[in-house]
């Protein structure tokens, strides 16, 4: 078996990880599996795009940054991406999400948040149309690196800058003041209440993460795949099964999760064909429901 | 007039397919709230498992076993049942949410074994040729409509009769306990999962034997007639109508498609040819939008129990 399908399912298991963050930190802390989460990723992305074209208008053409496929205006818009991102995330919250979370009733804001879902992507295919587009069109040099193994520069970028934020992810919800709120209150809401933590503050800090970090997985999924409207959907199977494998709440749950499920995934392409790709995902989590339904680091149903 | 006649038949029969999607949806989420985001997945097992048993031999696909056309019906309703059934004892003994996200699996994979399973399903192409109810009477179209109408308003009939039984039935009424108090229905010795998973069953056979009569209706199926957006226009469909109704959930059917085949013909009327493509995506962004504003404001839907204008439920 060639071994190149260990780098292959990292970089898709870590973007699956990023985008399952999101998914079980929501689940924890608001109580709901968003199916507009994927949404974020496609808006995310497209948002970045927009910002790259607006640079590109205004300083013109930028060199790409050494074997990089992008150059500096890539980072910025994506950076900008996240923060409007975040703010899809934090309005739709507004406008929906805590309405009806008020009123008591989880599965009703599932069910929003599915037709938000079906809502958000198709205003993408609306102002972007449903065909394919790229940050950038260049093919790149893939390197070998030893046992048949190839990779490109991006591909290295990405996986550092997966690193990255995830140790940074890992230091905010364990060292930083918000990031034990947020655990406090998703293991028990009502004393985390009675002990003065500020519950408006969870939630817009739960949102922000989310949607930030799934900008960050569509962003790079752009650059490595393509963009689609449709790129968020895909990934909402394998990035629930992950935030699930992983133990619902659990950060580095959702990242190992992700890497299992992109492992797993570059395997069955290779050993059964790429066009059964997506049943992987579904497969692995049936067999964690049937077997062990808390996931890996998950506590026991309350 | 006789085209528009014919034309109302057609429009009536997709609506009252729909209808039946609907009252299996009511069935699983109205009456026993379980939350299903794979309905176009068990209507497509439906679709599929009738068409390959009706249809006559085909060489490069499995199947063709040249069934009488009910007995295709009552296999689709049997084998969806099962597959509901599958998913519910995979998912009902956890929360809620867990149920959600793999009835979703279940309509990712439907789709991927429809397109891919070439030797069974046809692949992309689907399968054609799926005997129509009195093919005979085809080259009289106006009554060959009028005839199709009859028999989905019978199967319609049939179906919303016996779901109204079954609910005032005394496992009708376990389930009405379990939803309004479970742990009282729990303390009378009644498993809330087992119901559950019963329920998921028969809501699941409704939706597959409603794949069927489509497939039976219009004489071909493929897999991208059972996209995420079949699910989403169902949902649409019973929160118009009233979640809990049965009446309102063929009532909402017949007001939804009404409103998406209209914008359909008005967009194709007023939008410019390349930007068909676009008004259609914004046709989804509207029933979305719309979803959204009913939970918000009016979640009891507008034909349920208590009226167009009744009370709000607490």
């Amino acid at each position: 078996m060639n071994l190149q399908f260990i780098v292959d399912g990292l970089i898709s298991g870590s973007l699956i990880g990023l985008g399952a963050i999101g998914i079980t930190l929501t689940y924890s802390i608001l109580r709901f599996s968003n199916f507009a989460h994927g949404d974020f990723m496609a808006w995310g992305a497209y948002g970045t795009l927009s910002v790259v074209a607006a640079i590109g208008a205004l300083v013109g053409t930028t060199a790409p940054i050494g074997a990089l496929s992008f150059g500096w205006p890539l980072i910025l818009a994506a950076i900008a991406g996240m923060i409007m991102t975040a703010c899809l995330a934090l309005l739709l919250d507004w406008l929906l999400f805590a309405r009806l979370r008020d009123k008591g009733q989880s599965i009703i804001v599932v069910m929003a948040s599915f037709g938000a879902s079906m809502a958000l992507r198709s205003l993408l295919e609306f102002i972007f149309t449903s065909s394919p587009t790229y940050f950038s069109r260049g093919i790149q040099m893939a390197i070998p690196i030893g046992l048949g193994i190839r990779i490109t520069p991006d591909q290295m970028v990405m996986l550092a800058t997966t690193i990255v934020l995830v140790t940074a992810m890992h230091l905010f919800m364990s060292r930083s003041q918000t990031g034990r709120e947020m655990r406090a209150y998703s293991q028990n809401p009502a004393l985390a209440r009675v002990v003065g933590i500020n519950v408006d503050r969870v939630v817009r800090a739960t949102w922000i993460i989310g949607a930030a970090l799934a900008c960050a997985a569509g962003v790079m999924v752009g650059i490595l795949v393509q963009i689609r409207p449709l790129m968020g959907l895909d990934l909402l199977l394998p990035m629930f099964a992950a935030a699930i494998l992983g133990g619902i709440g659990s950060v580095p749950g959702a990242v190992l999760g992700g890497l299992i499920i992109g492992l797993s995934e570059a395997a069955a392409v290779q050993l059964i064909g790429a066009e059964w790709r997506a049943a992987i995902a579904f497969a692995i989590l049936m067999a964690v429901l049937l077997v062990r339904p808390m996931g890996l680091f998950g506590r026991a149903e309350r | 007039m006789i085209d528009l006649l014919g034309y109302g038949a057609f429009f009536m029969s997709s609506a009252l397919i729909f209808g039946l999607i609907a009252l299996g949806l009511n069935l699983q989420w109205g009456q026993t709230g379980l939350f299903n985001v794979g309905i176009a997945g068990f209507v497509a097992i439906g679709a599929y498992t009738s068409a390959i048993l009706t249809t006559p031999e085909t060489a490069d696909r499995i199947g063709g076993f040249d069934w009488p056309i009910l007995a295709g019906w009552l296999a689709a309703a049997l084998v969806t049942a099962a597959a509901a059934a599958l998913t519910g004892f995979a998912t009902l003994r956890l929360k809620s949410d867990y149920l959600a996200i793999t009835t979703f699996g279940v309509a990712v994979v439907v789709q991927l074994v429809a397109l891919n399973a070439q030797s069974l399903t046809g692949g992309p192409f689907g399968v054609a040729f799926i005997p129509r109810p009195f093919a005979s009477l085809q080259d009289q179209p106006v009554l060959f409509n009028f005839i199709n109408l009859g028999v989905i308003a019978a199967v319609t009939v049939a179906v919303y009769l016996a779901l109204e039984h079954l609910a005032r039935s005394p496992w009708g009424r376990v389930l009405k306990a379990l939803r309004e108090d479970e742990r009282a229905a729990i303390s009378l010795g009644k498993s809330a999962k087992s119901y559950r998973i019963q329920a998921f069953a028969a809501g699941g056979a409704v939706m597959g034997l409603a794949g069927a009569v489509q497939a039976h209706f219009i004489g071909f199926i493929a897999p991208n007639g059972y996209l995420p957006t079949l699910t989403f226009q169902v949902w649409a469909m019973l929160m118009v109508g009233g979640s809990g109704s049965n009446r309102g959930a063929i009532l909402g059917s017949v007001v939804v498609w009404a409103i998406w085949v209209g914008a359909g013909a008005f967009s194709a009327a007023v939008v410019p040819g390349d930007w068909q493509a676009r008004a259609a995506s914004l046709q989804i962004v509207a029933i979305g939008v719309m979803l959204c504003l009913i939970l918000l404001w009016r979640p009891q839907g507008f034909f349920g129990p208590q009226g167009f204008f009744g009370k709000r439920r607490s």
